[in-house]
């Protein structure tokens, strides 16, 4: 009775932040204005622009060391941006202390590139962890809440094994699982599909399209990984030398004029890119503006 | 001649930077441990890992420094006839001194360390971001419980080893030296005083508070993978263990 009133709450989404942002409104969950950041003399982001609306899936496309994960860690405050405003929610992040981060990150859920799962917590509480800290629900309420989430996304009978026991592609479905375990309103994605099979990869894609149909989240996904990035965007943005320089549908960025954006989708050895020519430079201005 | 400047510049300059991170890290630490939610599982479990399996190394280090204080200063106070006063020496050496800081160099070479290793771990497989999306303060979650667990444990293994340490002395200056044991066990009673117990306690409670600060300092600054975790082991334990010397000398300086 008790699991059940407890699976009630969280599936009502009683226990979660209230999500202020209506997709149908086509209102702004996430704005990025003129973010900079540095680590000494390496400028990383140099002024990103980046508009996701509420309930949209971004994907954010561009080399290693671009900074896209820089980007997702600046809009959820692992890391804090030199200049510029983020806004979340219609909330400016630059001036928040430690006890605004910790509300506000409730309201986001993130899948980590290396899965970040705790090492000495089984499955089950891997997936409940928001849950054990935030809720007041027993352990047996959180292990039925946990278990239930490793059902969407497709586990059974792996609640009580060590994250060690897991091969990579579990792994990351039960790091989506303690993602998504306190309904959050943005998930963020870092290379989700980094490190796996193209079969295992293209279950998490699947999976990244079914949260979001289920759960109705704003999301960003950050990644290389051209086909994932076709399967789960309503729209790709291209960050180059530290700025965003194309955003549009992947129909759009298939089509897109400009070298830069063709020579990474299309994984060719020459062109702008690797010449290292300022091609960067030729940025929305040039090439049509920010659609 | 500038470069040797510049050199020892970055030197200063590196090493305030990483005192002053450390002692923020030791305010934030201290505040958050009287904050709730108290972390009561995981400190017991702390407990057991830092405490109860270093009882055994403990009591190695302990038994086998009395046994050798009481067979070096016997062979020193024979030399003017005072061998009887060897339970004294043995007794106030080991609780004011030996006792204290050999436990805290046995302990940080095993726990400081596993505590860097453990956390250093975390950091570089992103577990510690991790915690900060589950709006969990890593300082509270990990480091006040390991904290709370060095400073309540030290003690206690350090009055263990100066039980241990005084017996292993008595052991061997009466069943091997031929001393009287009723006259050490009075001389040792005589003029070990409750303040001696307490200084070396107090020391031993300063001593589990920089194990767990560097251990836990080092673990979350580590960066650079498998190699980092290595480095930011071997650092927590110099670090810890000259700070360990270093403190010893201050804290005996102000209660001498």
């Amino acid at each position: 009775m008790e699991n059940a009133k407890a699976m009630a709450e969280i599936q009502t989404g009683k226990i979660t932040p209230e999500k202020s942002c209506k997709p149908e409104a086509g209102q702004t969950m996430i704005l990025l204005k003129d973010v900079y950041k540095s680590f000494g003399r390496n400028h990383v982001l140099r002024g990103v622009n980046l508009e996701i609306k509420c309930g949209e899936s971004m994907v954010v496309i561009g080399g290693s060391g671009t900074g896209k994960s820089v980007l997702i860690k600046c809009v959820i405050g692992l890391l804090h941006h030199d200049r510029g405003e983020i806004y979340v929610d219609g909330k400016e992040v630059s001036h928040l202390k430690e006890r605004g981060w910790n509300e506000l990150r409730k309201k986001f859920g993130m899948l980590f590139q290396r899965d970040a799962l705790f090492d000495s917590l089984t499955v089950w509480e891997n997936v409940g962890f928001a849950l054990r800290r935030h809720t007041h629900f027993t352990d047996d309420e959180i292990k039925a809440a946990a278990i239930e989430k490793l059902k969407l996304v497709g586990l059974s009978n792996v609640e009580n094994l060590m994250p060690a026991e897991l091969s990579g592609g579990m792994r990351k479905r039960v790091s989506l699982a303690r993602a998504i375990a306190m309904e959050p309103a943005i998930l963020l994605y870092d290379e989700p599909t980094t490190g796996l099979d193209p079969i295992m990869a293209n279950v998490i894609n699947e999976l990244i399209v079914t949260m979001r149909e289920k759960l109705d989240v704003t999301s960003i996904a950050i990644t290389h990984d051209m086909n994932s990035a076709y399967r789960i965007a309503d729209r790709i943005a291209m960050l180059y030398q530290g700025e965003i320089i194309e955003v549009g549908t992947p129909e759009e960025i298939k089509s897109s004029q400009n070298p830069i954006v063709q020579q990474f989708i299309q994984g060719e050895v020459e062109g702008p890119i690797t010449r290292g020519a300022d091609f960067g430079h030729q940025t929305l201005h040039s090439i049509g503006g920010n659609r | 001649m500038f470069a040797l400047f510049e050199l020892i510049g970055a030197w200063v300059l590196r090493f305030l930077d990483e005192s002053g991170k450390v002692v923020i890290l030791f305010g934030k630490t201290l505040y958050l441990s009287f904050q709730p939610p108290f972390e009561v599982r995981s400190l017991f479990k702390q407990m057991e890992e830092f405490g109860i399996r270093s009882i055994p190394v403990v009591l190695i280090t302990g038994a086998f420094t009395g046994m050798v204080l009481a067979l070096q200063s016997h062979t020193g106070f024979k030399r003017f006839s005072a061998e009887a006063y060897v339970g004294t020496v043995v007794a106030l050496s080991m609780t004011r001194e030996l006792g204290p800081v050999l436990t805290g160099l046995m302990v940080s070479g095993r726990v400081g360390s596993a505590m860097a290793a453990e956390l250093g771990t975390m950091q570089v497989t992103e577990q510690i971001d991790a915690l900060y999306t589950l709006a969990t303060n890593p300082i509270k979650y990990l480091i006040v419980p390991r904290f709370l667990a060095s400073l309540i444990v030290l003690p206690i293994l350090t009055a263990f080893a100066d039980v241990v340490g005084i017996i292993g002395g008595y052991v061997i200056s009466v069943n091997l030296l031929g001393s009287n044991s009723t006259t050490y066990i009075k001389r040792t009673y005589d003029y070990l005083g409750l303040d001696d117990i307490y200084i070396g306690l107090f020391k031993a409670a300063v001593f589990g508070m920089i194990i767990a600060i560097i251990g836990c300092y080092q673990g979350f600054s580590t960066q650079g993978g498998a190699e980092g975790v290595g480095k930011s082991t071997t650092r927590a334990v110099v670090m810890a263990s000259l700070l360990i010397l270093i403190a010893n000398y201050f804290i005996t300086a102000a209660f001498f």
